[in-house]
């Protein structure tokens, strides 16, 4: 194989001891049905995907389950919803149990307007969650100092947001993604904020490990086709990234010889 | 005996397991999981814990989100 070949073959994203060929985590919040959820996940190419714990309606037809288990999607259940670290920790047991994985997204929401991360209540599940033996994977602020503090209670990962959750603002502060990118020693994933796939191309080429979305596809005109660009923005900033970009400069240098 | 159910007040006969509380919503044991007052209930003690009067039971599943 030749040298493009060979780095992209040997890039295997590993996140909680599986390895993982797509680095597009996919959520399924908002999708306006099933059968739109099911065209977009197959067009992203996702091997992970988040789902949400509630409680059971007898009245509902089809489950996101059965999506998921017919694409062969590993299931990871989130905590949305909870605002204290004791619900976050009964939710993610509820999940275990109903979903046979140990995996969970930690979300812990501080308010209902901006859904923002409590990172008090966050870090104090995450402490319980990880003693309990769960691969946890936390939903955080672009703040790096909580990043490392989580990375040595024993989280899998971390997953700073871009911008608030479904506001398709993109990466607001991209100098805080690097930072937390820098120090850690476990996979960044880009969490929340995604508007377009620029948006998930820079969140790679900052040296984010993965991208984790939703409403940027489920909610999009077309959410197959976004998913489709979804899939190639990120392959095309893990590329980049890979590849090592050009210095910044502040003055032109001529790409061709410059006399006669 | 009345316990609450997914936030809704059930008149259930005493000693009435966590299985029989579940099955008033789905006949489904996979893909769901019950906490009574707080607390997780497995799948493999569901026939043999039984509720008490006042019992808060929620029954769970997956659902689109994230």
């Amino acid at each position: 194989m030749d040298e493009v070949g060979d780095a992209l073959a040997e890039d295997v994203f590993l996140l909680g001891g599986e390895k993982f060929a797509s680095r597009l985590i996919m959520g399924t919040g908002g999708a306006p049905s099933l059968e739109v959820l099911d065209q977009a996940l197959e067009a992203s190419g996702t091997e992970l995907t988040t789902v949400a714990m509630r409680r059971l309606d007898p009245a509902s037809r089809g489950s996101v389950l059965d999506v998921l288990r017919r694409r062969g999607i590993k299931v990871l259940p989130n905590t949305a919803g909870c605002f204290t670290a004791g619900e976050a920790v009964l939710t993610a047991r509820l999940a275990r149990e109903a979903l046979e994985t140990n995996w969970v997204k930690l979300e812990v929401i501080a308010d209902e307007r901006t859904l923002l991360p409590d990172p008090i209540e966050t870090f104090d599940a995450a402490e319980r969650l990880v003693a309990d033996g769960f691969v946890v994977l936390p939903y955080i602020g672009d703040d790096p100092a909580l990043a490392r503090r989580l990375e040595q209670a024993g989280c899998a990962a971390v997953m700073p947001l871009g911008a608030p959750i479904g506001s398709g603002l993109g990466i607001r502060n991209p100098h805080n993604i690097e930072l937390i990118v820098e120090s850690a020693g476990v996979p960044v994933i880009l969490d929340a904020g995604i508007g377009t796939a620029s948006d998930a191309a820079l969140a790679m080429e900052l040296g984010c490990d993965a991208v984790l979305l939703a409403s940027a596809v489920t909610r999009a005109q077309r959410p197959g086709l976004m998913a489709a660009a979804m899939r190639s923005a990120v392959t095309a900033g893990r590329q980049a990234r890979l590849a090592g970009r050009i210095p910044r400069k502040r003055y032109a240098e001529a790409s061709s010889p410059n006399r006669l | 005996m009345k316990v609450t159910i997914n936030g809704g007040d059930v008149e259930m006969p005493d000693g009435a397991t966590v299985g029989e509380a579940v099955r008033r919503l789905t006949p489904l044991t996979s893909g769901v999981a019950v906490a009574v007052n707080g607390e997780v209930v497995s799948r493999g003690g569901w026939e043999t814990t039984a509720l008490s009067e006042s019992d808060l039971v929620e029954v769970l599943t997956a659902v689109q989100g994230g």
